[in-house]
């Protein structure tokens, strides 16, 4: 778009492949810049719904990010927030009525989600601090990262949550007849939000454990 | 910096063109999805019923074999309508609009409601359609009742929004395998429904257990609700079936 022809940039240079893997650990939507909480306390008493609802958002925010960064130079600043949130609500119901058309299951599975894709904090945070200022391709990957750094959580969350809270795995009974013979018992404090909290806390807490440079200094 | 023309402008254009787009996904796959809740619609009275194997591709077929008769009553419990034949999903009983009857119901006017009746392996099987308000939206299912019209079947729910792990599990086998056997008459032949409780089933009196179900943890709303639905929908069937005996 410059007038100045610049030097072209590899598909996956350093800079892009950072993109991609930040969010994944040290700029981790969830653990480290704490947004779209809400929904990952919602949707991962389970894992199925957990995953469902991490590709929605990965297939949202970064066709949003795409669409928001081809936008970026004609969007008026005082009604950009209006124009990114217009562009993530249709780019949801399209989704939601194509699903409804041709694969009406998924589409019952999503039905909860459909809302909370939209008010996720970290696709207009994605649009505002990223995709505002840059190209569609750079766009696309960070739309990308922060994707699946955010359905890493949730996977994560809803491993645990569902494990311990229903004995069971993407539906399926893991924790055999015998453990519950011996008195072993579903923790029933999994399947409620709070206990996502506390997972993501954990969470949280090992990765700074590991990570020095994200703790602060006082 | 950009003038209040421009924004104007810009605004309008966008919203137009967002609109057309929306609406016209909207508009081209409507027979689509009308299709394939009909199917879904289809799919959940099979269900009920205690069918198994019941999925999208066979939905149509096996539903035009089994359902005998589409049976509308009114609130009196007098039959109106009483469809047989082929193209049940065409038939006044399939297009019953649940949600406006059971609204009428709830300001006091006459209202119609409607009745499937299914034959399995030579026994006839009644059906009757659910639909009531959970947490976030609408809950709805069908509640298979044997020929006695105290018996249940089976049932099968459905929701728009209750939460996944917490008000969802209405739809799980772990919920729904509790009805078959209930009833919903007690003894002396007095409507008592089917109570969704908190507590636990075996610590009620024994005469009352076949009239109550466990309620979800954490879901307890979705449960009421579910508990409310039946109890609304049902007390509309009890003059039908004081009539038929």
């Amino acid at each position: 778009m410059s007038a100045v022809k610049q030097e072209k940039e590899p598909l996956f240079s350093a800079k892009n492949r950072k993109l991609l893997t930040n969010p994944l650990n040290i700029d981790n939507p969830i653990t480290v810049q704490v947004l779209g909480i809400c929904s990952a306390l919602a949707v991962t008493a389970k894992i199925k719904p957990s995953f469902v609802m991490a590709l929605s958002v990965i297939v949202v925010i970064a066709f949003s990010n795409v669409i928001i960064s081809l936008m970026r130079n004609g969007i008026p600043p005082r009604i950009r927030i209006i124009v990114q949130l217009v562009v993530i609500a249709s780019l949801v119901i399209l989704v939601d009525q194509v699903l409804k058309a041709f694969v009406f299951d998924v589409s019952k599975q999503l039905s909860v989600f459909v809302g909370l894709i939209i008010t996720n904090c970290i696709i207009m945070g994605r649009l505002e601090a990223f995709a505002m200022s840059n190209k569609p391709w750079p766009s696309f990957l960070d739309g990308l990262g922060n994707g699946f750094g955010y359905g890493a959580i949730l996977l994560i969350v809803g491993f645990t949550r569902e494990l311990f809270g229903s004995g069971t795995i993407w539906g399926f009974h893991v924790i055999p007849e015998s453990f519950y013979d011996f008195g072993y018992r579903n923790n029933g404090f999994m399947i409620l939000p709070p206990m996502a909290l506390i997972i993501v806390g954990i969470i949280i807490w090992i990765q700074r454990a590991k990570n020095p440079q994200l703790i602060e200094e006082n | 910096m950009y003038s209040n023309a421009y924004i104007y402008r810009y605004a309008g254009i966008m919203v137009i063109l967002v609109a057309a787009i929306l609406s016209a996904a909207a508009t081209l796959l409507k027979p689509l999805q009308q299709r394939n809740e009909a199917v879904d619609k289809m799919q959940s009275i099979l269900t009920a019923a205690g069918f198994e194997g019941v999925d999208a591709k066979n939905a149509i077929e096996m539903f035009n074999k089994s359902v005998t008769n589409m049976i509308v009553i009114d609130n009196e419990g007098n039959i109106v309508d009483d469809f047989e034949g082929e193209g049940k999903e065409n038939s006044s009983a399939f297009k019953v609009n649940l949600k406006e009857e059971l609204y009428k119901k709830s300001v006091s006017r006459p209202f119609q409601l409607p009745l499937y009746v299914v034959s399995k392996n030579g026994e006839k099987i009644y059906i009757i359609p659910l639909r009531g308000v959970g947490l976030w939206g609408p809950v709805w299912g069908n509640i298979a009742l044997k020929d006695d019209f105290k018996t249940v079947v089976g049932v099968a729910f459905g929701h728009k929004s209750e939460t996944p792990g917490l008000g969802a599990e209405i739809e799980t086998p772990i919920f729904e395998d509790q009805f078959p056997g209930k009833t919903i008459f007690d003894e002396n032949g007095n409507f008592v429904s089917i109570g969704v409780i908190k507590g636990g089933v075996v610590n009620m009196p024994a005469n009352r257990q076949s009239h109550l179900v466990d309620a979800i943890s954490g879901g307890t709303i979705t449960s009421n609700g579910v508990g409310d639905m039946l109890q609304n929908v049902l007390e509309s069937y009890e003059p039908f079936f004081k009539k038929q005996g």
